[in-house]
């Protein structure tokens, strides 16, 4: 299903999970996602997308089938949590700084590349802000300069909008997609909004509950997303309609 | 006004009880053997700072010294906890039997066999202070956020960054209200292990002053030194929630 001369990033081969306790999170999952893609995972509570996620993160392991990269992954993946996920007792800039110092970056040269991260994400001037005193939206953007200032190939967001409030979720939305044309790391974005699949995602893949398969995929050509106020377009609700469908037909099925 | 009212409030309820008090020995002439009034505490208190005030010295030394051991103890062990969990379950059932223990019933042996009835006195004090501080940081430790955890994991960081750049900041404020609890505590077992060695006397600590006091009836004295020790365990609380605010002002919600 990929474009055209695209490099492959990663290939799940029939993945499975099944947790001890015997629920069956996710089943025979195949997939090839290629580089510089923007993937939304669509489907109701329950039906195992942060399950996949978290094996494509490799925090957990599955119980079939493999997955098989095509690049050297350490270090190179982002995650953004539905919660902002940040410590309490750090700043904005030395949360964002985290993962750098981890792998041992000296303090200043951390420092220097989470300044630049906090201004991709418009937080210039709040590095020195303790996370209780920002909003819900800044403290997602602290969460997303996170996972961006290791410059990841792979992004991956579990639902990071969905305790927001729909303008805030608008603008980030925007911001989101902006920096993805920029840098165009690789995204996997778990949403259980239809809207906002279609209005980030080239790839939506459907998700049936119980136990998880993807059920349908659909496309969002970029040629489209290029329209002028494409969220109040006729060809973004053209859009929504189909993946609305895909998602009940899968929730029937 | 809110804030007035905190100190207000409780200075009036505190002199109409004096009063009242002062009044009732007054009117009912009660002897100063039975109760002595507020005043003449006081001026006992004055009478006698000097003699008291070395007293006063030991129990503090014994109480700090307990408290510094527990929480360094405390915190080492929880550490140890929280790196193996067969560790935590063959030692944590000790730690509570000891905290379950009566100290006033093991401080005798304590002090037998102790050569030096100082250090008894520090091994009581830090067996009553202990606990808390090592169950609040066992819970402080395990309490980090899963996503935190994960995200950690993430970005393969060992065992020691999670430790210090995850589980013990997120334990720091467990670990000081343990902290606080066992301030108290420690001076409590400061006091009651002394009252334990003082009926084989020798010891100068203020548990024997009230003690000594007792047996000559000298009431007002013992009065004075109760007021002492009263205001010593005030002044640790104090201390330690002060500590505790400027630890944690800047971001945990708690210390606003
Ligand atoms: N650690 C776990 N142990 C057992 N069952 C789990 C675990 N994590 C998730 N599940 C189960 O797997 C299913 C899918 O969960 P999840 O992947 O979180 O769904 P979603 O993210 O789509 O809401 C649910 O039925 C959930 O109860
Ligand atoms: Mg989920």
């Amino acid at each position: 299903m990929n474009r055209p001369g695209s490099v492959s990033l990663l290939r799940l081969d029939a993945v499975g999970k099944q947790f001890p306790g015997g629920v069956t999170a996710v089943e025979g999952v195949s997939l090839d996602i290629a580089e510089g893609d923007f993937l939304a995972l669509l489907g109701p509570s329950g039906c195992g997308k942060s399950t996949l996620l978290r094996m494509i993160a490799g925090l957990i392991e599955p119980s079939e089938g493999r997955l098989a990269w095509g690049a050297d992954m350490a270090g190179r993946i982002g995650f953004v949590f539905q919660e902002p996920t940040l410590m309490p007792w750090a700043t904005a800039l030395r949360n964002v700084a985290l993962p750098l110092e981890l792998a041992g970056t000296p303090r200043a040269e951390a420092e220097r590349r989470a300044r630049e991260a906090l201004a991709r994400v418009d937080l210039t001037g709040f590095e020195s802000a303790w996370p209780r005193t920002l909003s819900g939206g800044m403290k997602m953007r602290v969460s997303i300069a996170r996972a961006l200032v290791t410059r990841p190939r792979l992004l991956l967001m579990d639902e990071p909008f969905a305790a927001l409030d729909e303008i805030t979720r608008h603008r980030l939305n925007e911001d989101l997609l902006r920096l993805w044309r920029d840098e165009r790391f690789t995204t996997v974005f778990v949403t259980h909004s239809t809207f906002e699949s279609v209005f980030l995602a080239e790839r939506i893949l459907v998700m049936s509950p119980r136990p998880g398969r993807i059920a349908a995929e659909l496309h969002v050509p970029a040629e489209d997303r290029a329209t002028p106020e494409f969220r109040t377009s006729s060809s973004y609700a053209a859009h929504c309609r189909a993946v609305s469908h895909a998602l009940s037909a899968a929730m029937a099925a | 006004m809110n804030r007035a009212l905190r100190i207000l409030a409780p200075t009036i309820v505190g002199l109409l009880f004096l009063g009242g008090w002062e009044w009732l020995v007054q009117a009912r002439d009660i002897p100063p053997y039975i109760l002595p009034g507020p005043v003449l505490i006081g001026q006992t208190l004055v009478r006698d700072w000097a003699s008291l005030l070395p007293s006063l010295v030991i129990t503090a030394q014994i109480t700090f010294a307990a408290l510094f051991v527990a929480a360094t103890l405390g915190l080492a062990l929880a550490i140890l906890f929280a790196q193996s969990r067969v560790v935590e379950m063959s030692l944590y059932p000790y730690a509570v039997i000891l905290q379950v223990t009566p100290i006033v019933a093991i401080a005798p042996l304590i002090i037998i066999w102790a050569d030096n009835l100082w250090l008894a006195l520090l091994i009581c004090a830090w067996i009553v202070a202990f606990f808390p501080i090592l169950a609040n940081t066992t819970t402080g430790l395990n309490s980090v956020d899963p996503n935190l955890r994960d995200l950690f994991r993430l970005y393969r960081a060992s065992r020691w960054q999670v430790l210090v750049r995850l589980q013990l900041p997120t334990a720091l404020p467990y670990f000081l209200a343990g902290l606080r609890i066992s301030g108290g505590l420690s001076l409590i077992g400061a006091i009651v292990a002394e009252f334990v060695a003082g009926t084989g006397g020798s010891s100068s600590g203020l548990a024997s002053r009230i003690l000594e006091t007792g047996y000559q009836l000298q009431i007002p004295r013992m009065f004075a030194a109760l007021v002492l020790v009263s205001a010593f365990g005030i002044l640790i609380f104090l201390c330690l929630t002060l500590v505790s605010h400027l630890l944690l002002r800047r971001w945990h919600e708690e210390a606003k």
